[in-house]
């Protein structure tokens, strides 16, 4: 099972990669794509049996859209923020809790938060707090900061990974 | 006229790659230089993209993804050093 | 048709040049280096994925760029947030004006 997820991603990158279907091309990706999930299957794929729900999947295809507009106001904010004579900042850095428990999801939020608008995770702890880098500190509490900061991924997050 | 799009954009992105340079230099710390050094990596990135597109040399998009690939292990290597510890942690 | 996406893959090229050019002059003119950080990762990584797609499209629909796109947006925010981290351990301050610094605040 995790052979065979691992097996699907990396002969998925040689095929983009070479954009070809001339046969000893695909005869060598196939090979090295066998032997790289032989060797590093239990390196990468914890839970396997998640990477071949649709569901997942479809979560994750919704995700996009989402992220890449919060990507776009992001990047409209710093574009104000920076060319403003007076930059109108005030960092901090505040705590935020997450409730996403696997590692993925963690590495997914944290992604998501550097790149949405004003802020850059700093830290993540073991207990599912996040140190978050805040250009314009609105709040100091946990709770208010999270529902500003974190509400808007977990949802879809918490369906894609958990 | 047309010949001249792809000179100004190269010459866009070196005036950003400029910018970076300037953070370099004057950068107060050992950490804005790294991170200077880190958006020059993915400045490049850009370069290859755009050189793939308005020369004929199709094999630079391939340097593109290694770029990125070798930038990301060149910036985790740069942020172990400036904490301070051993590659092994 | 292939007018059509010739001059959007020209206009994203643009976008994605400004882009990139915000972010380098937010890494000369804010203050301190999570700032610097923040708003240079933002803006160059989108910048660069703009490029990027408008590549995919001028080049005929060249779906390594998509690839590229995909190494971009994953590893780049790993590289801020490691380097973000490093700084704070290597006991840079934050800038005099900061309102509050809670990791601070926890680590001792």
């Amino acid at each position: 099972m995790k052979r065979l997820a691992l097996f699907i991603v990396s002969f998925l990158c040689w095929m983009v990669l070479t954009w070809t279907l001339y046969l000893p091309s695909v005869l060598i990706g196939l090979g090295l794509a066998i032997l790289v999930s032989f060797w590093f299957a239990d390196l990468f794929i914890q839970e396997p049996r998640k990477f071949f729900q649709i569901k997942r999947l479809a979560f994750f295809l919704y995700y996009i859209p989402i992220f890449t507009y919060y990507c776009i106001m992001a990047n409209l904010d710093v574009a104000y923020r920076v060319l403003h004579p007076r930059l109108p900042i005030k960092p901090g850095i505040v705590k935020v809790k997450t409730s996403l428990k696997t590692p993925t999801g963690r590495v997914a939020l944290a992604n998501s938060i550097t790149l949405t608008p004003g802020t850059l995770s700093v830290e993540i702890t073991e207990e599912g707090y996040l140190y978050v880098h805040w250009i314009m500190v609105r709040t100091t509490d946990i709770k208010e900061a999270t529902e500003r900061i974190v509400r808007k991924f977990e949802p879809i997050l918490k369906e894609i990974f958990e | 006229m047309m010949t001249n799009v792809p000179f100004i954009f190269s010459l866009l992105l070196i005036v950003c790659c400029f910018l970076c340079l300037y953070r370099i230099f004057r950068g107060p710390t050992s950490a804005d230089r790294i991170v200077a050094v880190d958006i020059l990596g993915i400045l490049v990135v850009g370069f290859c993209a755009l050189f793939a597109v308005y020369t004929p040399r199709k094999f630079f998009m391939d340097i593109a993804i290694v770029w990125v690939l070798l930038g990301f292990i060149g910036a985790l290597a740069l942020a172990k050093y400036l904490e301070g510890k051993g590659f092994d942690e | 048709m292939s007018e059509i996406v010739v001059i959007l893959g020209n206009v994203f090229i643009v976008v994605g040049l400004l882009f990139d050019l915000l972010g380098c002059i937010g890494l000369v003119r804010l203050p301190d280096v999570y700032n610097r950080l923040q708003a240079s990762t933002k803006c160059v990584t989108l910048g660069t994925c703009f490029i990027l797609f408008g590549s995919f499209l001028l080049m005929g629909f060249l779906w390594k760029a998509i690839l590229a796109i995909a190494f971009v947006v994953m590893t780049s925010p790993t590289g801020a947030h490691a380097i973000a981290h490093a700084a704070h351990h290597s006991g840079i301050k934050l800038w005099k004006k900061s309102v509050v610094d809670r990791y601070e605040e926890d680590k001792k």
